[in-house]
């Protein structure tokens, strides 16, 4: 963690940062996890057969956008589907030795079982972290022709990102918020957005009780001022400490993110920010197939699945490719400031150093990494 | 293999007379069968749809089932009021009234477990949760805490019970020795349920309503009082419906510990009111939403105006010894008492931590019907399991179950 080289004012609490270690089982990515067992009662043709039902299922039908292998529970399947997977452990390799079914589905039904069993993104290997992305992307193109590239890429060193916000400037004009929707994938059914602005009224200061987040009218709107928030990517995130499974966590860059398949949907951590930053897939997010964008991360813009938690990235599969983040690039008025923090001649350096910059609720000592400022 | 054969002719034996019973036994078992049913079936929709077909949105994340959840905690945490005095302090009054308790920790807890399991995004992936196979944040993680002192005191509050029961089976005395250790430590544990599930909230910076140093204190006295007034309720059940006999004096008693938590519990909410109106700040506005609504946002008033009377009202009588020792008084008390508590703790708790959102936003939360229904089918479970521990348990005491060699 990079506690120990801040470049900003920080709480001085005494908190003791420890590098959380975690156990993970299974981080195996490939090979499912059996020996050669042959299934005595079954021939080959049959497990296949009843293996591929159990764990695809209706899905060998299923249009599109459907990469994610959430395994789904229904009324019809629920039960089945929990015998079925102790089934399908017993001879996943056996199947997968079979040439008499369909050589595709077999290979949906291997990339499902490995998927489903596979360990904490956070403790993989890069070998591991690229087997997963190879099996998503290989998945995608099974179940739509379709090709999708995911990266897997690493925090690079020396990088910590960080953002600003140019109150003077937003003129409330949501272009950020519709193209983040649009970058991330996001749920168009609940019209889910990671990003909020606040409209609100000149001569009342920061007065966010009498702010309104949710407008329709045209902007900017007489005597109103807009401000955004999304997830800050605190330095010393609550979020993180709070959840059960380490399915959450900061990135060595400072980003904080989820594992949509570690996540078990519990919302603690929803619970825990206090700004508002996280959102949940109360039922199963769609994005028509036109839609989508194919350019991913694993921690970021890849499908989500219903029952997870996720929250703004600042873009892990732009930043990381040293690019701005979609909200920073669709900004018309230039509010929006992205950058290195560790770089003393990045623009968000100069910013921190030369405006009057200020954090919102920092008594908390959570330290997020994203400041508002005014000309 | 004695124990063995022991063992398989009690399970035969009790299966025997969990089955058999009066009529009015059999429309009771029938009604939780039904129920469990719908509630499955609401739950199976759940599934399907996902956690939108609840009230909860990413406003008011948490709901209905974590409210029941934390309240359930607290029942089950007081069986220890029982245990203590039984065991420990060989007050022979509570001997069989802390079998009750037990069987009734074993049901809460279960019914806590399942609340969780509902309340879950990915039921599937739960496994992510067992320590070994997945990641266990722990000690980061108060839920981690929580997982492990709640499985740690269904095991002991199975085992104890077992042990006396099962040698009481045979004809045997149950040593002291054997379970006298056991007993100390679910006391001391059972404390530790309900501050760990308090500090789930008490933890975090984000909610004023819930981070007070206050929170877990109330939770172990609202917890004394709810819990025992529960027994009450269901020993005087039992001593109507069975041959069960239960003294006077053992209720008489527990309606002294009920009255005690009442008053201090009443204390904390009188202080906590105090610190949010006196002066209020910004951080006192869940409490004004409770209380007094919010903007014209007003849907837990007529909770929170329902249960502070009630509270009051039960506390009143059960001070007064006259009428605490009515046991028509009593009995109304102690179920006003729980019902208070019960939206206290519950969602009159729950909901204003989310009440105003991090930016002031007033979102409110009712449940839908599905959920309402998943809620009715796991208290409709809990009642089950309690009835049929319960059932076998009195049959052991009664002397009608016994090994036959
Ligand atoms: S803003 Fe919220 S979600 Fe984002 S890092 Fe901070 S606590 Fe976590
Ligand atoms: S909802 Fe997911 S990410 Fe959030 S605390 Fe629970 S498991 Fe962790």
């Amino acid at each position: 963690m990079s506690s120990d080289n801040k470049k900003w004012f920080s709480l001085n609490l005494n908190r003791k940062k420890k590098e959380s270690s975690g156990t993970c089982g299974c981080g195996k990515t490939s090979g499912g996890c059996g020996s050669y067992s042959e299934h005595p009662q079954m021939t080959d043709e049959e497990f296949a057969e009843a293996a591929i039902n159990a764990s695809i299922g209706e899905e060998r039908t299923k249009d599109g956008f459907d990469q994610v292998f959430d395994v789904k529970m229904d009324r019809r399947s629920a039960f089945k589907k929990l015998t079925a997977s102790l089934l399908i452990g017993a001879g996943a390799v056996s199947t997968s030795c079979s040439v008499i079914s369909g050589d595709e589905s077999k290979e949906k039904a291997q990339i499902d079982w490995e998927e489903q069993f596979k360990g904490n993104y956070k403790l993989m290997d890069d070998d591991e972290k690229k087997g997963t992305v190879e099996r998503l992307m290989r998945s995608y193109e099974l179940r739509t022709g379709k090709n999708i590239s995911m990266s897997s890429k690493n925090a690079e060193d020396d990088v910590l990102f960080g953002y600003a916000f140019n109150i003077s400037k937003c003129q409330g004009y949501m272009d950020c918020v519709n193209a983040c929707v649009e970058e991330n994938n996001q749920d168009r059914n609940s019209q889910m957005q990671y990003i909020r602005i606040h409209e609100m009224k000149d001569g009342k200061g920061f007065n966010f009780n009498e702010a309104d987040d949710n407008y329709y009218h045209e902007v900017p709107a007489e005597g109103h001022f807009y401000m955004g928030t999304q997830c800050f990517h605190c330095d010393n995130p609550p979020c993180v400490e709070v959840c059960p499974v380490q399915a959450t966590w900061r990135e060595d860059d400072g980003l904080v993110v989820v594992d949509y398949d570690w996540c078990v949907g519990c919302r603690y951590c929803m619970a825990a920010c206090p700004y508002d930053g996280r959102r949940f897939n109360w039922s199963k997010p769609e994005v028509p197939e036109t839609e989508i964008n194919k350019n991913q991360h694993y921690l970021g813009n890849r499908m989500r699945k219903k029952g997870v938690v996720e929250k703004c990235t600042f873009c892990v599969q732009r930043s990381r490719a040293g690019k701005n983040p979609a909200c920073v690039e669709a900004c018309p008025t230039g509010a929006r400031i992205f950058g290195n923090l560790l770089d003393p001649n990045s623009t968000i350096r100069w910013v921190l150093e030369n405006k009057k910059v200020f954090r919102l609720k920092e008594d908390l000592g959570t330290e997020p990494k994203f400041w508002y400022f005014m000309d | 293999m004695r124990r063995l054969k022991v063992f398989k002719s009690l399970v035969i034996d009790s299966v025997d007379a969990i089955t058999q019973g009066s009529k009015k036994y059999h429309i009771w078992m029938a009604f939780l069968t039904f129920m469990m049913l719908m509630g499955m079936y609401c739950y199976s929709i759940q599934l399907d749809q996902g956690l939108s077909a609840t009230g909860m949105t990413d406003r008011v994340s948490w709901g209905l089932y974590i409210s029941n959840f934390t309240f359930l905690v607290g029942v089950a945490a007081a069986a220890v009021m029982l245990v203590m005095p039984t065991y420990v302090l060989k007050d022979i009054d509570f001997k069989q009234a802390v079998l009750i308790g037990e069987g009734l920790a074993v049901a809460a807890l279960i019914m806590c477990l399942a609340f969780v399991i509902a309340d879950m995004g990915g039921p599937s992936v739960l496994w992510h949760m067992i320590p070994g196979i997945g990641v266990f944040n722990f000690p980061n993680s108060m839920l981690t805490w929580d997982v492990l002192v709640l499985n740690g005191y269904l095991f002991l509050n199975i085992t104890i019970p077992f042990y006396i029961l099962f040698r009481h089976y045979q004809g045997k005395e149950s040593k002291a020795s054997v379970y006298v250790p056991g007993a100390i430590l679910s006391v001391f544990w059972a404390v530790g349920i309900h501050l760990v599930t308090a500090f789930l909230y008490q933890g975090l910076q984000a909610r004023p309503f819930w981070n007070n140093a206050l929170l877990g204190p109330r939770f172990l006295a609202s917890a004394f009082a709810a819990g025992p007034a529960l027994i009450i309720l269901v020993l005087a059940i039992i001593r109507t419906y069975t041959a069960f006999k239960i003294d006077d004096k053992t209720i008489k008693k527990i309606a002294m510990v009920v009255t005690v938590a009442a008053q201090i519990n009443l204390i904390m909410l009188i202080s906590e009111l105090f610190k949010e109106f006196y002066a209020p700040t910004h951080h006192s506005e869940s409490a004004y939403y409770l209380f007094f609504g919010l903007h014209g946002k007003t849907a837990l008033l007529p909770w929170i105006w329902t249960a502070i009377p009630l509270n009051v009202l039960a506390t009143v009588l059960l001070t007064f010894h006259k009428l605490r020792n009515n046991f028509r008084v009593l009995f109304f008390s102690c179920f006003i008492l729980f019902v208070a508590i019960w939206i206290e703790k519950g969602f009159g708790l729950i909901v204003p931590g989310f009440i105003p959102g991090p930016y002031g936003k007033i979102a409110e939360y009712t449940p839908t019907g599905i959920e309402i229904g998943v809620t009715l089918g796991i208290w409709a479970m809990g009642a089950f399991v309690f009835t049929i521990l319960a059932k076998t348990a009195i049959g052991i005491e009664l002397g009608k179950l016994r090994y036959k060699k």
